[in-house]
C-alpha cells in the first residue's frame, strides 16, 4: 500500500475540531477552530506529530498527526491490522515511535503515567489468574501508592465506589475467570476509574459485550469526558462509535479521517478506511469486519482466548 | 512424643530444622510469582547455573553462597538481557545458558583431584551438614529476599497479571523483571544446601501449585503456599531423620505428596465436590478446605 502523505491523509476541514463538551473542573483552552493539528499542541492531552511506528521491520502506522483536546470522547476505528492498538500503545508509552513526536498530558509518553489508565484487550488478560474482582480494581490504586505503602481505607473506598459505578459491587470476592465477558469489561473499567486518571486509553472496551453493558460503560465514559477527562477507545463497533462518541479517528495504517463522528462516518471515509471490507447495499453501508478478531499479537504478548463466563 | 522431641536435643538437627523451614517459606513466597509468571524453567536454569559458582568458591576457599550468588544472579540477569538483545525466545536463551553454565561447573569440578563429598552435597542437598556460620548467612539472605518481596509485592502482582496496564500506569515493568530474576537467584542460593541444585525447582513450584488447587485469591495463595512449604520442610526433615534418607529428596517427596493430595481432594481436585472446568470454587469454600 502506497503511504499517504500527511496532508493527503487528512480529510479537509475535519482536523482538530475541539470537543463539544468540557465545562468541567479542569481548565480548558479557548476553542480555536482555525488551528491545524501540529499547532494545536499546547492545548492537547494527546498530541502526535508525523508519527511512524511498527514492530521489528513491519510498519504498523505511518505519518500519524492528531491532537486530542481535554474532555474529548474519541473512538479509533479501522479494520483489523489497521494499527488501532498500536496507536493506543504509543499513547500509553508502551511502544516507541520510529519517527515523529508524541506528547501525552503535555509531556513525553510515560512521564505522566500515573494520570493515565490503560485497559488492554480482553484477549491479553489471563482470566485463570488467581485474583478476585476486588484485587483487580485495587491494582488501579497501586501506582499512586508506590512501593512500601499498603492499600488503606481511602483505596478500599475508591475500589468500592468504582465497582458500584459499573454495577459490580456484589461480585467483590469473585475470581475473574467466573465472570461473563461483559462483567470482565466492567471490572477493567472499574480499575481505570479507581485510578482517577486524566486520560483513559481503552483497547476495545465495548467489543463482544451485551447492549446493556455497552450502554452503561458508554454512560460512564461520557460522564468522565463531561468532567474534562479525555477518553480514547479503539472499537470495532461503528454503530457505537457513531452514536456514543463525539469524535472519531478512522485509521488504516495512517489517518484516514479525524473529526466529529457525524462528519467522519460517511460512506466515502469508510470506503477508504475499510477498503475491501466494505459493502454498500441499497444506500446502506455494511462493514464486513470480524469483530471477534483483533490485531496480531505484538512480539512478547501472550493472548488468552478464553471466551469465558457462564452468564 | 520422644520421636519428635529427641532429635531437638541435637544441635545439627535444630540448625537443619531452622534452615529448611526458612527455605520452605522463602521458596513458597517467591515461587508463587514464579508459578504465576510461568517461569519454572528459569528457576531450574538458575539453580544449575549456580554450580560453577559453588565449585569456584570451593577452589578459592570462600563461602559457597558468595560464589553461588554471583553465578546465579549473573546468569539470571544474563537470561533477561540475552532474550531482549538477541531477539530469541526466552526458552531458547535459557536452554543455552542453563546447559553452558552447568557444563562449566562440571568441567571445573573434574579438574579437582579426588572425591569431594561437599560438592556432591550441593547437587542433591544435605541440610543436616549446615554449619552455624552458613545458617546465619542464609537467614540474613532469606530476610533480605522477604524484605524485597514485602516492599514490591503490589508492583510484582500488577506486572505479573497485566504487564501492559502496569507499565502504562508508570510501574517500571522491565526493571522489576530484572529485580525479580535476581530475587529468584538469591532464593535458589539460600536453598542449595537444603535441597540441592537438582531438586530446588520443586521447592519453588510445588507449594504454589498445591495452593492453586485450594484457593483463587492471590493473598491466600501465598499464605497457603507458605504453609505447605513449612509443613513439608518440617515433616520431610523428621522423616529423613527417622528413616535415615536424603533430607532434600524427602522434603520434596512430602511436597509432591501434598500436591497430589490437593489435586485429588481439593475443591478444584479430581475427586472434589464440583466437577467441570468453569466451576471454580468460591473463595470461602477454598479457604475452608485449605485450613481444614
Amino acid at each position: 500500500m502506497e503511504p499517504l502523505s500527511p496532508s493527503e491523509s487528512l480529510v479537509e476541514g475535519l482536523v482538530s475540531v475541539p470537543a463539544p463538551t468540557g465545562h468541567g473542573p479542569r481548565p480548558l483552552p479557548a476553542h480555536d477552530h482555525e488551528v491545524s493539528a501540529p499547532h494545536a499542541h499546547a492545548h492537547a492531552d494527546v498530541w502526535l506529530s508525523d508519527v511512524t511506528a511498527g514492530y521489528g521491520d513491519r510498519t504498523a502506522l505511518e505519518h500519524v498527526t492528531i491532537a486530542v483536546e481535554p474532555g474529548s470522547l474519541l473512538a479509533i476505528v479501522g479494520p483489523n491490522g489497521a494499527g488501532k492498538s498500536t496507536l493506543l500503545k504509543l499513547m500509553a508509552g508502551l511502544a516507541r515511535p520510529w519517527t515523529g513526536r508524541i506528547e501525552i498530558l503535555g509531556s513525553p509518553p510515560g512521564r505522566e503515567a500515573r494520570r493515565v489508565a490503560y485497559v488492554p484487550q480482553a484477549e491479553l488478560v489471563d482470566w485463570a489468574f488467581p485474583v478476585t474482582v476486588e484485587d483487580v480494581v485495587m491494582m488501579g490504586r497501586f501506582p499512586r501508592l508506590g512501593p512500601v505503602r499498603r492499600p488503606g481505607a481511602d483505596d478500599r473506598r475508591a475500589v468500592a465506589d468504582a465497582l458500584a459505578q459499573v454495577g459490580m459491587g456484589p461480585h467483590l470476592r469473585t475470581q475473574i475467570g467466573r465472570l461473563s465477558g461483559g462483567q470482565r469489561r466492567r471490572v477493567f473499567l472499574a480499575r481505570a476509574l479507581a485510578a482517577e486518571p486524566d486520560l483513559f486509553l481503552l483497547d476495545e472496551p465495548v467489543t463482544g459485550i451485551d447492549p446493556n453493558t455497552q450502554e452503561l460503560l458508554m454512560d460512564l465514559l461520557e460522564q468522565q469526558a463531561a468532567r474534562g477527562k479525555t477518553v480514547v477507545a479503539t472499537t470495532h463497533d461503528l454503530a457505537c462509535a457513531a452514536q456514543r462518541f463525539q469524535q472519531v479517528l478512522a485509521v488504516n495504517r495512517t489517518v484516514v479521517a479525524y473529526g466529529p463522528s457525524n462528519l467522519v462516518l460517511d460512506a466515502d471515509v469508510l470506503a477508504r478506511a475499510y477498503g475491501g471490507h466494505l459493502l454498500v447495499l441499497e444506500g446502506r453501508t455494511v462493514v464486513l469486519d470480524d469483530a471477534h478478531h483483533h490485531d496480531d499479537a505484538a512480539p512478547g504478548e501472550r493472548h488468552f482466548h478464553d471466551q469465558g463466563g457462564q452468564h | 512424643m520422644n520421636l519428635v522431641l529427641e532429635p531437638l536435643a541435637l544441635s545439627f538437627f535444630v540448625r537443619a530444622l531452622i534452615a529448611s523451614t526458612m527455605v520452605g517459606v522463602v521458596c513458597a513466597v517467591v515461587g508463587t510469582y514464579v508459578v504465576l509468571r510461568g517461569v519454572a524453567f528459569i528457576g531450574d536454569a538458575i539453580a544449575h547455573a549456580a554450580f560453577p559458582g559453588v565449585v569456584a568458591a570451593f577452589l578459592l576457599s570462600i563461602p559457597f553462597y558468595v560464589g553461588a550468588a554471583i553465578a546465579a544472579v549473573g546468569t539470571a540477569l544474563a537470561i533477561g538481557w540475552v532474550t531482549k538483545r538477541a531477539g530469541i525466545r526466552q526458552d531458547t536463551s535459557i536452554g543455552v545458558l542453563f546447559a553452558g553454565t552447568f557444563a562449566l561447573g562440571v568441567f571445573m569440578f573434574s579438574t579437582i583431584n579426588g572425591y569431594v563429598a561437599d560438592l556432591f552435597g550441593f547437587l542433591l542437598g544435605n541440610v543436616l551438614a549446615i554449619g552455624p556460620g552458613d545458617l546465619v548467612a542464609l537467614l540474613v539472605l532469606g530476610l533480605g529476599v522477604m524484605g524485597i518481596v514485602g516492599l514490591l509485592w503490589k508492583e510484582l502482582l500488577y506486572a505479573t497479571f497485566d504487564p501492559l496496564g502496569a507499565a502504562a500506569s508508570g510501574i517500571k515493568v522491565e526493571r522489576l523483571e530484572y529485580m525479580f530474576l535476581a530475587v529468584v537467584a538469591l532464593t535458589i542460593v539460600i536453598s542449595l544446601q537444603a535441597v540441592g541444585i537438582i531438586l530446588v525447582v520443586a521447592m519453588l513450584v510445588t507449594p504454589a501449585a498445591t495452593a492453586q488447587m485450594l484457593t483463587v485469591r492471590f493473598s491466600r495463595l501465598m499464605v497457603v503456599a507458605a504453609m505447605v512449604g513449612i509443613a513439608s520442610s518440617v515433616i520431610g526433615l523428621y522423616l529423613s531423620y527417622w528413616l535415615d534418607t536424603a533430607s532434600g529428596a524427602t522434603i520434596v517427596l512430602v511436597q509432591t505428596g501434598l500436591f497430589l493430595l490437593a489435586l485429588l481432594l481439593g475443591p478444584r481436585g479430581l475427586l472434589g465436590r464440583r466437577r467441570g472446568g468453569d466451576t471454580l470454587p468460591t473463595d470461602d469454600d477454598a479457604f475452608a478446605a485449605a485450613s481444614a
